[in-house]
């Protein structure tokens, strides 16, 4: 991508200086020592604050300047990969008018957005809503700073307002030449009230987003000093290993720590209601001591649950009636008339997270107040979950937010928050859980598994009349459904962008004893696999271009077109490819983004490689180019192990997979070539990116093995199925 | 009690044999850039130098280890002016960059045996996993690496 096609307004001398300056720097391009001033704002590595400090020049819970011209902007969401920690106060930056070489970004602390009634909004980073919801809020926290330091300037001069004008972290008197420094003013500024908050620039006035910012983060993460949760260290601190009953529900029946109380370091067993944790002075003592720890569990009829069951169970329930979660038109009388019709039944199996960082967190639970130390995507959630499992009201629990080793929606649910508060509680002490790798693989808060019958209904010349499709699969938000349907779990079915004059989702809900959690793209990430092979499929039946059938489903949305034409340009579709190779396609509408992917397969002897991935994108109002390039290579690689490997599977019970060599993920061998081209549409609307990566290479990958080998694959993953011969 | 030099400074340290170095590294000594991601050395965010070569520390017991040279990713450089650190800063790598330590650490080692290598080369020898899905940009930073320590 260059930067040209996120700049649209070229008007502004400024900005031209600004970008030119940019370019001419290089950046960190330029090597040690010399780091172009627009891009030396910095992060701590432990960027947490204290929670209870509040500073004379506070404009806001969201700013905060201090008398060198320090510029505190508060995130209010996690860091756990995606970048958001630059992206938010690069959109906050461009409203204030700071200068980037000021800025210091900090955690929003959890503790006051619960004292203030929600200030920062939700804490939680789920669902690609870092930029797209709280995009607008730390604007206008932005715009309205920057006026009250206008107002605070204007007073000192005695002159209105409206002859002064803020830049680069300085008030102008514009007649005069004048000047303050913003951390001349912070502290009048914080006491001034607007009597009504600024109207924010248009798209076409941005100078500051849409700039290719260096991460801030990244200086930290090459070099080992970045803090995340697993490495700090508070005094006094004691360490935990856990092991939860590995049949999901079940409970602690007995346990002989006999077996380990003369072990060098070892301080303590402390047994939960569904886990046991041994306590010890180092790390690999407790884990070892865990190990060699006799402990009987009481599983109940779930100790004898297994995946063949739970598969068969959910191909079953297609046939139940379930809940009407969207009808169009009517799907039985179009059937009725369609000149022709065919089915087909599509499975996926339950998947884990595994972040690279397993998950862990330091507790400290005193007489009048709990401390947290952990990387967490929900800092409001773990709070409650601290609260609640220390007995200490909310208000007095503070959450310090570290980086996190990835998350992908597994830290949206702080498991290890709970029992780290309850260890604490135990001992007395401030303590240190970590989770081994494959506690983290046992204990998830897995996609739920799921299938699905399409059918589908045609009018003599082949034009799709209708669509059905009975979907049975888990929730994770039981609190949430209602009549049957949890819109979580059939995300890319109904809010699909295709439209059919007779459109049909039937819902059938299905919870076994295996905990559910959101997983990259909740919904989508089994529902667009779904959807977008038998999207395939009906091309294929009735003799058409895949691409010219959703062309036409999606003639109503001239947005998706332009997102095609770029992708089939850049994707090369239509071109020749040699035998045993072949490209597959696939489109979708989340969050607010349109993505669409094309893969181009080998199949070598059954063998299959991903060569290439060409993604087209358009998340409307683009803040950093690279940092959507990347969400979107990564999030495709995250959906690529998904597909090729991810499978967790249950024996009597329990998770039989425990770490990277029985739950393959994509390495270096397995990476395709990625190219990712951006097609924004200015204005309102933003995009969330992290997510949409994951779902469509599923699909892009199936359909490209279908394209090279006439296989349909109707199952995943990948690895295992039989494609020798099929070319 | 084992004695290992890391980054240069000599240890004495009272574990027990069958700790792994890469607790020796984080627990006795404090250097917390090494990652702990699997325990049996199939992801490689432990990845250290053990006389120069690339070890995965989560499975080197530290009986094993004894009089050796250990190098850790804050050893690589005082400010990570270090080629590949330097490649990883321009091609802006990391995203949540637990994986990243070892991912420079193996690569530093790869370097030296195959100073020029093709992407086909990457991919057969370089075997540290990213959840994040950092490749894309991986191989552009080896690429970019091996040309700057050529040059």
């Amino acid at each position: 991508m260059s930067e040209g096609t996120t700049m649209t307004d070229t008007n502004l001398s400024r900005r031209q200086f600004v970008v030119t300056t940019l370019t001419a720097a290089g950046g960190f391009a330029l090597g040690i020592g010399i780091v172009a001033p627009s891009e030396a704002a910095s992060l701590s590595v432990r960027p947490w604050n204290d929670d209870t400090t509040r500073y004379p020049g506070e404009i806001n819970a969201w700013v905060v300047i201090q008398p060198d011209d320090t510029v505190i902007i508060r995130y209010g969401r996690a860091e756990m990969g995606q970048g958001s920690f630059t992206a938010l106060p690069q959109i906050l930056a461009e409203e204030l008018e700071c200068d980037w070489a000021f800025v210091k970004p900090e955690y929003a602390s959890a503790n006051r957005n619960f004292r203030e009634n929600k200030v920062y909004g939700s804490l939680s980073t789920g669902g690609s809503r870092a930029v797209r919801e709280t995009g607008e809020l730390v604007q206008q926290a932005g715009a309205s700073a920057r006026e009250r330091l206008i107002a605070a300037a204007a007073k000192r001069w005695n002159v209105p307002a409206s002859e002064c004008v803020a830049a680069m972290s300085k008030i102008t008197h514009k007649p005069t030449g004048r000047n303050f420094r913003f951390g001349e003013l912070a502290v009048e500024a914080a006491a001034i009230k607007l009597d009504k908050e600024p109207a924010l620039k248009r798209p076409d006035q941005y100078k500051f987003i849409g700039r290719r910012l260096a991460r801030l983060d990244v200086p930290l993460k090459i070099n080992g000093s970045a803090k995340y949760g697993i490495d700090l260290e508070v005094p006094g601190m004691v360490r935990a290993a856990i092991v939860k009953c590995p049949v999901f529900g079940g409970t602690v029946k007995s346990v002989d720590e006999r077996a380990v109380a003369s072990r060098r370091g070892v301080q303590q067993v402390v047994k939960l209601k569904d886990a046991v944790a041994v306590v010890a002075d180092r790390t690999y003592r407790a884990q070892s001591a865990l190990k060699a720890l006799p402990i009987e569990w009481e599983v109940g009829a779930a100790g004898t649950a297994n995946s063949v069951q739970f598969r068969k169970a959910y191909l079953d329930a297609l046939n139940e009636k379930g809940a009407d979660a969207r009808h169009d038109g009517d799907v039985d009388a179009a059937m009725a008339k369609a000149a022709k019709v065919f089915e087909a039944t599509y499975d996926v199996p339950i998947i884990t997270h595994a972040p690279m960082e397993p998950l862990n967190a330091i507790a400290h639970v005193q007489a009048d107040r709990v401390d947290v130390w952990v990387g967490t995507q929900n800092a409001d959630q773990a709070l409650a979950f601290a609260a609640q499992a220390s007995g200490m009201k909310p208000e007095n629990v503070y959450i310090h937010n570290t980086f996190s080793g990835g998350g992908f929606g597994r830290r949206l649910g702080p498991d290890e928050v709970a029992q780290a508060v309850a260890i604490s509680k135990a001992v007395g002490k401030p303590v240190k859980l970590v989770w081994t790798r494959e506690e983290e693989m046992r204990q998830g808060r897995y996609r739920t598994q799921a299938a699905i019958r399409f059918k589908a209904g045609f009018a003599a010349d082949g034009t799709p009349i209708a669509l059905d499709m009975r979907n049975s699969a888990g929730s994770a938000n039981p609190g949430a459904v209602k009549d049957g349907i949890d819109a979580q779990t059939l995300q890319g079915l109904i809010n699909t962008a295709y439209k059919l004059p007779n459109y049909r989702v039937v819902s059938i809900l299905k919870n076994t004893h295996v905990p559910l959690g959101p997983w990259r793209a909740p919904g989508h990430s089994q529902n667009v696999f779904f959807m977008e092979s038998f999207i395939d499929e009906m091309a294929h039946a009735t003799a058409k271009d895949p691409v010219q059938l959703r062309r036409e489903l999606l003639a109503h949305r001239p947005d998706f077109q332009q997102v095609i034409d770029l992708l089939v340009e850049k994707g090369d579709w239509g071109k020749p490819m040699p035998r045993g190779k072949g490209r597959g396609v696939a489109v979708t509408e989340s969050y607010d983004s349109i993505v669409g992917m094309i893969a181009e397969v080998a199949v070598t002897n059954g063998q299959v490689k991903v060569e290439r991935v060409v993604i087209a994108c358009d998340c409307g109002t683009v803040v950093n180019p690279r940092g959507v390039e990347t969400q979107l290579e990564g999030g495709m690689i995250y959906g690529l192990s998904a597909a090729l490997f991810g499978e967790i599977t249950v024996k009597d019970g329990r998770v039989e997979q425990g770490n990277f060599d029985t739950y393959p993920v994509v390495r270096f061998k397995d990476a395709p070539k990625t190219e990712v081209y951006i097609s924004p549409t200015p204005g309102k609307r933003w995009g969330g990116i992290g997510e949409p990566g994951a779902t469509m290479i599923q699909p892009a990958v199936t359909n490209a093995i279908f394209a090279a080998t006439g296989r349909r694959l109707r199952s995943l993953p990948i690895r295992g199925q039989d494609l020798n011969g099929a070319v | 009690m084992v004695n290992i030099i890391v980054n240069g400074t000599r240890h004495q340290i009272d574990v027990e044999g069958d700790t792994p170095l890469l607790w020796v590294l984080r627990e006795e000594i404090g250097l917390t850039g090494t990652k702990f991601g699997c325990g049996i050395a199939q992801c490689g965010a432990c990845t250290v130098h053990v006389n120069g070569q690339a070890m995965r520390s989560c499975s080197v017991p530290a009986s094993t280890v004894e009089g050796a040279q250990v190098t850790t990713i804050e050893g690589l450089s005082a400010d990570s002016s270090h080629p590949v650190q330097q490649a990883w800063l321009t091609e802006q790598v990391p995203q949540c960059g637990y994986c990243q330590s070892g991912q420079i650490m193996a690569t530093v080692a790869y370097l030296k045996t195959n100073p020029n290598p093709t992407d086909a080369d990457i991919d057969a020898n370089l075997t540290n996993i990213c959840r994040c899905g950092t490749y894309e940009r991986l191989r552009r930073a080896v690429h970019r690496a091996a040309a700057l320590m050529r040059a």
